[in-house]
């Protein structure tokens, strides 16, 4: 296997004019590291085999890329084809960057890992890694989310790694960013910083970029299988931070033929509301964990807190090639709210037979306006991106609420 | 005239560092920080005037928790620039801006810049901002007579000490552990070497900060650097409810050279 080399970012990390790294000077030095251990490892046939037998073996890859026939006709629209990243060992694509990272450590030398989590996904699959490599984990998780993603917790600890919540600011995957910077600072010489997403300085938006690539380049050589062709009329991802979007549209978007790809933001109670997560469609740009990108702030630069009924979601900022994509018009931005995600969520159960992350929810949501618009002799392939045992008691929880209001107002 | 540069040459010729202290701006209300920061002023050579921020990454838990305070008290880019207004009428010392970079992005950097230079700011301290990526600020600071402050650290590499000594125009501030602000036990054992590899290659001057919190503290930084910088310990002490003067005749004692 190969690791994609694309056009962007430049020398400086530069994705137009987004990216870059603003941190502390602390770790500039250990940034040039990173950067020149990954660009190393790339080129090194030992590293990239390790890293497809990990993939194959024990990730579970490739992924399938089943169509949907019944949420297709269902629909009565596009062609939709799911690609099961929610069938990876860990149940989501977060494993395929963390096996990356933590193997990429274990070469440099590192022995102690850090990582932060929101949900809990990205933690778990970070903790996995670990367990597999035998490298010390610790997770930093805000306190708001090691009460809401009890279960996760219990699984980071079982797998052997240290939880470390994170009472600071709004007590959520932004503050837990933020304390793994702090540790990162503070531990520079021996430790790994994994982080989760495509943010953060450079060289860290490409090198997740690169390792959740092979979800876009396993769809091109699936779907010229089953179409003929390898490039669909669209794709479709949630974006958070953006991970799981980046490895279906990074792959896609420097052809010159390349297929819409859209982007599905959590726009919570709506954009208009002010308690949404969608950076694109609601923020402005800025800098938060070291790089430059759409950001939900205030007039003064104080970042103000997401809201999402997805954990995973609920972060103030879209990573910097993401907000270059939306820029330069390669790639569609389009918000979707708790309620219509709640609705892709039961979507899906009913017809497929296949729970979706919350997340993920997000994205089959929007098929209910993309398939029809499209029509029957088009193709789109959707990032199913994780699967959604973690959200049923949540999505029960709020169900019930919501039918406990409805009986109110009648 | 550069009253940064005065601050340190004033205290060289007392043989001795400079005394930099920080306090955020509406901590633990505009009224106490006012009060404190005069106090200080009576102490200190220069005022870092810290702007509250909800993401402050390269702090510690004190100054993470007085910047909430701060912001849940109101205050704004535009209230941390009344308030040193309101202290450049009582003093002629030093006082510089300490702020993360999306505050300045959001305002605008012309805009900063000049608002900053109207209420009698003297230099801004970027301490996520490294010159690399501002190469728009430089100039438009360079421009308007505002100085940068940038920060090196102990994992700093020749080329990097080079590249910060060369832009900052203020003084160069040496971070003395792998870390983030708050009080510790000593200082590193490598902060000597720290500070003689930036003097190696610049004459501007150079104060260390992280960790200091007391006169042996701030002995062992005075005896290598030109300046002492002290944020936390005075933080914990103005959160309190405490006078400054203790600690700060202290930290002012313990500058002495010789």
């Amino acid at each position: 296997m190969t690791l994609p080399t694309y056009p962007l970012p430049n020398a400086r990390g530069r994705y137009g004019r987004f990216g870059g790294r603003y941190v502390p000077e602390t770790l500039i030095p250990a940034l040039e590291e990173l950067r020149i251990a990954y660009e190393d490892a790339k080129k090194d046939p030992a590293f990239l085999g390790e890293l497809q037998t990990i993939l194959r073996e024990y990730v579970g890859r490739p992924s399938r890329l089943y169509f949907a026939k019944n949420l297709t006709e269902r629909l009565g629209g596009a062609k939709i084809y799911l690609k099961r990243e929610d069938l990876n060992h860990t149940g989501a694509h977060k494993i395929n960057n963390t096996i990356g990272q933590v193997l990429l450590a274990k070469r440099m030398g590192k022995r102690r890992i850090i990582a932060e989590t929101g949900a809990g996904q990205h933690g778990v699959a970070t903790a996995t890694a670990c367990a597999l490599m035998g490298l010390e984990c610790i997770v930093y998780q805000g306190e708001e989310d090691v009460r809401r993603q009890s279960l996760n917790v219990f699984r980071m600890k079982l797998l052997g790694a240290e939880v470390r919540p994170v009472s600071s600011g709004t007590r959520t995957l932004k503050d837990a960013t933020n304390e793994a910077i702090r540790d990162w600072v503070t531990n520079v010489r021996d430790t790994f910083y994994v982080l989760g997403s495509v943010v953060g300085p450079h060289p860290y938006p490409a090198m997740v970029r690169d390792f959740q690539s092979v979800v876009g380049e396993e769809v091109k050589s699936q779907l010229l299988e089953v179409e003929g062709r390898s490039t669909p009329d669209a794709v479709v991802a949630c974006v958070g931070g953006g991970s799981n979007a980046i490895g279906v549209f990074a792959p896609y978007a420097y052809l010159k033929d390349r297929p819409r790809l859209i982007g599905v933001e959590a726009a919570g109670h709506g954009v208009e509301s002010g308690l949404h997560a969608a950076s694109v469609a609601g923020g402005k740009v800025g800098v938060l964990h070291g790089s430059m990108m759409y950001l939900l702030s205030d007039e003064n630069g104080q970042i103000t807190p997401a809201h999402s009924i997805s954990a995973g979601l609920d972060y103030p900022g879209i990573g910097p090639e993401h907000s270059h994509y939306s820029e330069s018009g390669v790639a569609e931005y389009v918000p979707v709210t708790d309620a219509e995600a709640l609705e892709g969520f039961k979507l899906l159960s009913e017809c497929e037979g296949i729970i979706p992350a919350l997340e993920t929810a997000h994205a089959i949501a929007y098929l209910r306006t993309l398939a029809p618009e499209l029509g029957k002799d088009k193709v789109i392939v959707v990032n199913l991106s994780g699967r959604g045992d973690k959200d049923v008691q949540e999505v029960m929880r709020v169900l019930e609420d919501m039918e406990a209001t409805r009986a109110v107002t009648h | 005239m550069n009253r940064i540069q005065s601050a340190f040459d004033t205290a060289a010729s007392q043989s001795r560092a400079a005394f930099i202290g920080y306090l955020p701006a509406g901590y633990p209300t505009p009224a106490a920080f006012l009060e404190h920061a005069i106090t200080l002023l009576e102490y200190a050579d220069l005022l870092e005037i810290g702007m509250p921020y909800s993401d402050p990454l390269g702090d510690g838990p004190v100054i993470q928790k007085a910047g909430e305070v701060a912001l849940a008290g109101g205050m704004t880019v535009m209230g941390m620039f009344a308030q040193a207004r309101e202290l450049r009428q009582r003093t002629d010392k030093a006082l510089m801006v300490m702020t993360y970079y999306n505050p300045i992005l959001s305002i605008g950097e012309e805009r900063f810049v000049h608002a900053a230079l109207e209420v009698g700011i003297d230099g801004l301290i970027l301490p996520d901002l490294p010159p690399d990526e501002a190469d728009t600020l430089i100039p438009l600071a360079r421009e308007a007579g505002l100085k940068l402050t940038f920060l090196l650290a102990p994992t700093s590499t020749t080329d990097r000490i080079e590249l910060v000594s060369r832009e900052s125009t203020g003084f160069i501030y040496a971070v003395s552990v792998t870390g983030v602000t708050g009080s510790r036990v000593g200082i590193p054992e490598e902060v000597p070497l720290l500070v003689a590899n930036i003097k190696a290659v610049t004459d501007k001057p150079v104060a260390v900060g992280f960790g200091i919190s007391g006169f042996d503290t701030a002995q062992s930084v005075a005896k290598v650097a030109d300046g002492v910088v002290v944020g936390s310990a005075l933080v914990v002490t103005a959160g309190r409810g405490d006078s400054l003067e203790g600690l700060a005749a202290e930290i002012l004692s313990g500058c002495r050279k010789t």
